[in-house]
């Protein structure tokens, strides 16, 4: 057997493929695209959230959210640093993010207008981010698969956290019920994009399958999306925003409309509403930190000289 | 001047320090100069934030007019914010930020420290679950203090020039106002002039540390106190209340 077949036939027997196994280039490559990217999704996600904390509308809001996008740099972190057990660099993937070379998920290019999408991300993107993610927790590469497990069991806090707070301006005042509908309204359709292009026009799909990193398909998972959070929103009695939503019976899950590709295409290569502005913003977070980076190096490489001053004082 | 009248004012003096100064870091969240430093800011603003709920939440049931934390915190006209000058001056850069928060921490530390013993139960009980949060506030600004004043040439320069920038609000801190003596002497308050000697010990000894200049005595400003603030009280408070002025009477 060529180390190759080797490798497929662990992960083919749900072996837990670990750091310092071999591993084909391809799909140690694979990985790291995949890691960091979404990675970069946690470290953007927490800009159009981040923007509502200091306008959230309660107390107990504002705590909530708060937490919740800490949570997600969090996330961030552990992405990364799974990432760099496959000999990738913070810093390097974080070069990739900033030059456009590395890609994060397209819905963190949408605008957060007003607090009802911030329900709204929380119940329609992060529940949408579960059912990518679920099945993760199982993936071949054993560091992913555990930084997936302590991420779900935050990302389905958020979730609920986001449809109570849908809940509550759907049982609240019209002004509120307006607001949470127009936020469906703007989240639908990108949260179904969230899943990727359809099965047929997926060029990593079957490898990854085979790889045991992807366990279900595109489309498969935005069938159990669309399953799961259409009667979410009936019971909300908000309505949404695809008159092709129908139940078939014959099939047991529901039809829905055409989603519009070109937008999405669009919004992968940067038009999207606020694609320039994301990037923007964490670039400017970084270079205006360099100074502090440099200062925090620089003070740990005096201390350490100072420590070994004194220890060879006390040597002598 | 009732005492219930100045109970309320001073839960209200320590409440909207803790609610400024958490809104202010909460700005930062998402923007940080390192993801682990963005997740400490958020930390230090989530303890704030909840010392600012519990406080808001007494000072409702001593008004006693049936409001909640979120009216007290979200409706009052800004010379009703009774928070020091120091918590609403904008985050500037990370140099700014960790010198109002380093001043502010070596006050709160030895603030609560000292409610620990206050006669009422509520302040103090406040106090004892406060006080282990604000112990790792003070620890990680003075860290960061000493990390840039001995950092680079660049992070020494710009850490100086916002402790000089900032001084002048540090002073209000420790000087006592009607509420201040009237709490103190009940024995319900801190005893400011009692604390200040150890804040001025912690703060001379970690600039020594970080190999920074005690700026000179200069003019030291006050008035947040007693409602008359900076001119950033009123934008924070744009932000701030925007939601409850423009959808009053709601639940969310």
């Amino acid at each position: 057997m060529t180390q190759e077949q080797k490798f497929q036939a662990k992960i083919d027997e749900e072996i837990r493929i670990e750091p310092k196994d071999w591993m084909p280039e391809a799909y140690r490559k694979t990985l790291i695209r995949q890691i960091s990217q979404h990675a970069h999704s946690e470290i953007v996600g927490m800009l159009p959230e981040g923007n509502w904390i200091t306008r959230a509308p309660s107390l107990r809001r504002k705590v909530a959210l708060l937490a919740k996008v800490q949570d997600e740099a969090g996330h961030g972190l552990y992405l990364y640093s799974a990432a760099e057990t496959l000999g990738a660099e913070r810093d390097d993937m974080i070069e990739d993010l900033h030059s456009g070379k590395a890609k994060y998920s397209s819905i963190f290019n949408y605008p957060t207008l007003t607090w009802a999408d911030i329900g709204a991300i929380g119940w329609l993107v992060d529940g949408a981010a579960i059912m990518n993610q679920v099945p993760l927790c199982r993936c071949s590469y054993g560091p992913y698969a555990r930084a997936m497990v302590r991420v779900c069991k935050e990302e389905s806090f958020h979730q609920r956290q986001g449809y109570e707070i849908m809940l509550t301006l759907a049982k609240g005042t019209e002004e509120q019920k307006a607001m949470a509908q127009d936020a469906l309204n703007r989240w639908w359709w990108p949260s179904l994009m969230m899943f990727g292009p359809n099965d047929k026009d997926s060029k990593h799909t079957q490898q990854s399958m085979d790889w045991k990193i992807k366990r279900f398909t595109n489309d498969e998972l935005r069938q159990r999306f669309v399953d799961m959070t259409v009667p979410q929103a009936e019971y909300l009695g908000l309505t949404v925003p695809d008159p092709d939503i129908k139940w078939n019976e014959e099939e047991g899950h529901y039809d829905f409309g055409k989603i519009n590709w070109e937008e999405f295409w669009n919004v992968v290569k940067g038009n999207g509403p606020c694609n320039k502005q994301r990037i923007r913003a964490r670039k400017k977070a970084y270079d205006d930190g360099a100074w502090v980076r440099e200062a925090a190096m620089a003070y740990a490489e005096k201390r350490r000289k100072r420590s070994e001053a004194e220890a060879g004082i006390k040597v002598a | 001047m009732t005492d219930k009248e100045a109970l309320y004012q001073y839960v209200l003096q320590i409440g909207d320090n803790a609610l400024i100064l958490g809104q202010r870091l909460g700005e930062w969240c998402g923007h940080g100069p390192v993801l682990e430093q963005d997740i400490a800011m958020t930390n230090i603003a989530l303890d704030l934030m909840g010392q600012a709920r519990s406080l808001m939440s007494y000072a409702a049931e001593i008004e006693g007019k049936g409001r909640t934390e979120d009216q007290v915190a979200f409706l009052r006209k800004e010379n009703e914010y009774r928070n020091v000058l120091l918590v609403e001056q904008p985050n500037e850069d990370f140099a700014y930020t960790i010198v109002r928060q380093f001043l502010f921490d070596s006050f709160h530390y030895y603030f609560q420290e000292a409610l620990l013993q206050s006669k009422d139960e509520r302040l103090a009980a406040i106090a004892a679950k406060s006080i282990k949060e604000i112990r790792y506030h003070l620890k990680y600004s003075s860290e960061w203090m000493i990390r840039l004043g001995d950092g680079t040439e660049v992070s020494h320069a710009k850490i100086q020039t916002a402790l000089d920038d900032l001084w002048m609000f540090s002073g209000e801190l420790t000087t006592p106002n009607e509420y201040d003596l009237k709490m103190a002497e009940a024995g319900i308050g801190a005893d400011l002039n009692a604390i200040k000697p150890a804040i001025q010990e912690k703060v001379a000894e970690i600039l020594k540390i970080a190999t920074l200049q005690v700026p000179a005595d200069e003019w030291m400003q006050s008035g947040g106190k007693e409602g008359r603030h900076t001119e950033n009280m009123g934008f924070i408070l744009s932000e701030m209340q925007y939601m409850q002025r423009a959808y009053p009477n709601m639940e969310w």
